[in-house]
């Protein structure tokens, strides 16, 4: 059964990056866009392609993954199936940064300057909630912990808006806030890249720790799992693949909590298999995503953060209703 | 050889100690029931002496370094907590996780482990059923299979015969005095004294923050104790088919 979930969620995986790097509004054939891919041919094919539908293919796949993960790794610590990456705060803060980054007129400065200091957020969340927590509180105090860290970047968020003197800056704002991953290059990818794969081989590595979870934190403990540093490498996990992701792409919401919903049945619900499940599958929800954010409304610029909460919100609905239906 | 050793054992709940002086010592092949009224710190005293819960003095098994310890004691709480819908097997699987090195699968011996645990639950044919989906008293032998599965030197389990029906529970008690006979050491706390009596082979009493008593069945459930530190009156006699113990009243 995981074997062929694990089949064809990378066939999946597979056929929307072709589609994506098919897909957009300069309107090239499929064949000359593999030449441009592959060969170079053509400088202005040569340039749609690689440097920017390839960026956002890969990017598109590596934040599903990194949100998917996160939700799974997120719902197996607390044993919750509505727990999601957005709860420890992480991705408000992040925001938050990039809000800021935006109204002072540093995100134009540099290149880079929006997702640094968003990724600087995400670290000053981290600081904040461990502080919070403390060295031995469960899961309880890191989940109040991240609220209130995460009620505090919203609060700043509209702080910032509210003193927004041109409606241009907040609007622009706004419109991050939705989060996209049109117009970013493969400065972005290498940017977020390195901060999702170290936390994706930390988080899939916890597995067992999550499965022993199954059982309650003092059941885990006297199977050998050593709930502080559990704690500990959740959190420095989620805060590095989720910041990234924030910081180069805005708030993307429902992935983390739908995608582990959703794939939990196929893998016999065990948290430890639902972690690679959950990274494939976001890959492919993302990827699919923002193909049809292309195709729906192509001049309109449709935000991909407001098709995921749309598509994601009902879906969410339906599983709720389906739960329910069996009396669980 | 002893599976656990406490000494000068302490734990204290903000400044004041609710458990102090405990001197205990359980060797191979002993069932030991850890008997006292609700608040005795039953549970306090299993926990802590695990090093799931801060305290003061020697415990032999919160020296233990944490993957040590997890071949060296099973526990069982008394929350029943099953996280998600897995299968029995699966669940079960978990028991064996200490005796797995990181990215090694459950082998032949694993698998023997978790059938013969599931055998002496009697959970044959339940492997595949979805844990969370059984009664309340099958969900408390899975576990209890679980902790079986996991073939330490010592069981330690809070109220393992809670919420089972007189079957189960006579079948537990027996389960836990033959896995005693077998050479390894069970620790239970366990309000029905009755139970105790019969298949326990040395009964520890706590009682305001201290060990009260500690000794086989007939010698620790005297008239004096069980008025004391139960407050009831019971009627206690030696048969051929074991004691037999009945409350009788409060005191």
């Amino acid at each position: 059964m995981t074997r062929i979930l694990a089949l064809v969620l990378t066939l999946l995986i597979v056929a929307l990056f072709a589609l994506s790097l098919l897909i957009g509004p300069a309107g090239l054939s499929p064949a000359t866009s593999i030449a441009a891919l592959i060969r170079g041919e053509g400088l202005a094919e040569t340039l749609v392609m690689r440097e920017i539908r390839l960026p956002r293919a890969i990017l598109a796949a590596m934040i599903g993954a990194a949100l998917g993960l996160a939700g799974a790794a997120m719902q197996g610590y607390l044993r919750n199936p509505l727990a999601e990456p957005g709860l420890l705060g992480v991705s408000g803060s992040a925001a938050l940064g990039a809000v800021i980054a935006l109204q002072t007129g540093f995100a134009a400065q540099f290149a880079l300057g929006l997702p640094m200091a968003a990724l600087l957020g995400a670290v000053l969340a981290v600081a904040l909630i461990l502080a919070l927590a403390g060295p031995r509180g469960g899961a309880l105090t890191l989940i109040l912990a991240g609220i209130a860290v995460s009620a505090l970047a919203g609060a700043l968020t509209a702080l910032v808006l509210n003193l927004s003197p041109n409606p241009f800056a907040a609007s622009e704002i706004m419109f991050w806030m939705m989060g996209s991953l049109a117009d970013r290059s493969m400065t972005h990818v290498w940017l977020a890249a390195p901060f999702i794969l170290l936390g994706a081989v930390v988080l899939l590595a916890q597995g067992r720790a999550f499965d022993a979870l199954t059982l309650g934190e003092d059941s885990a403990a006297s199977l050998g799992v050593n709930l502080s540093r559990l704690r500990l490498v959740l959190v420095l996990a989620i805060a590095s693949m989720v910041g990234a992701a924030t910081a180069v792409a805005g708030a993307v919401g429902f992935v983390g909590l739908v995608v582990p919903h959703i794939l939990r049945p196929f893998v016999g619900a065990r948290p430890s298999s639902l972690l690679w499940a959950s990274a494939l599958g976001g890959a492919v929800l993302v990827l699919a995503a923002d193909i049809a954010v292309r195709l729906v409304l192509p001049d309109r610029d449709l935000k991909l953060g407001v098709l995921t909460a749309i598509v994601g919100a009902p879906l969410f609905l339906h599983l709720v209703y389906k739960t329910r239906a069996q009396g669980l | 050889m002893t599976q656990v050793v406490l000494s000068d054992f302490a734990v204290a709940r903000g400044p004041c100690d609710v458990l102090g002086d405990i001197n205990l010592s359980v060797g191979a092949g002993e069932f030991v029931g850890l008997l006292g009224p609700n608040g005795a710190g039953k549970t306090t005293l299993m926990r802590a002496a695990l090093g799931l819960m801060p305290h003061r003095g020697q415990s032999s098994l919160s020296e233990l370094p944490i993957k040590t310890r997890a071949r060296h004691v099973a526990w069982l709480p008394q929350a029943r907590e099953i996280g998600w819908p897995v299968s029995v097997a699966d669940l079960v699987t978990l028991g064996r996780l200490p005796h797995l090195s990181p990215g090694q699968r459950p082998g032949a011996a694993d698998k023997a482990a978790i059938e013969a645990a599931l055998a002496r639950m009697g959970l044959e044919g339940f492997a595949t059923r979805i844990a969370t989906q059984l009664s309340g008293g099958e969900q408390a032998r899975v576990l209890i299979a679980r902790a079986l599965a996991q073939d330490t030197g010592l069981l330690m389990a809070d109220e393992p015969s809670a919420g089972l029906d007189p079957a189960h529970q006579l079948g537990l008690m027996e389960t836990l005095a033959q896995e005693a006979a077998r050479g390894r050491s069970v620790i239970a706390s366990l309000h029905d004294l009755g139970l105790a009596a019969r298949f326990c082979t040395r009964l520890v009493v706590l009682f305001q923050g201290g060990i009260v008593a500690d000794g086989p069945p007939q010698d620790v459930l005297t008239p004096d104790l069980l008025a004391r530190v139960f407050h009831i009156r019971a009627f206690v006699q030696h048969t051929e088919d074991g004691p037999i113990f009945q409350p009788l009243g409060v005191v």
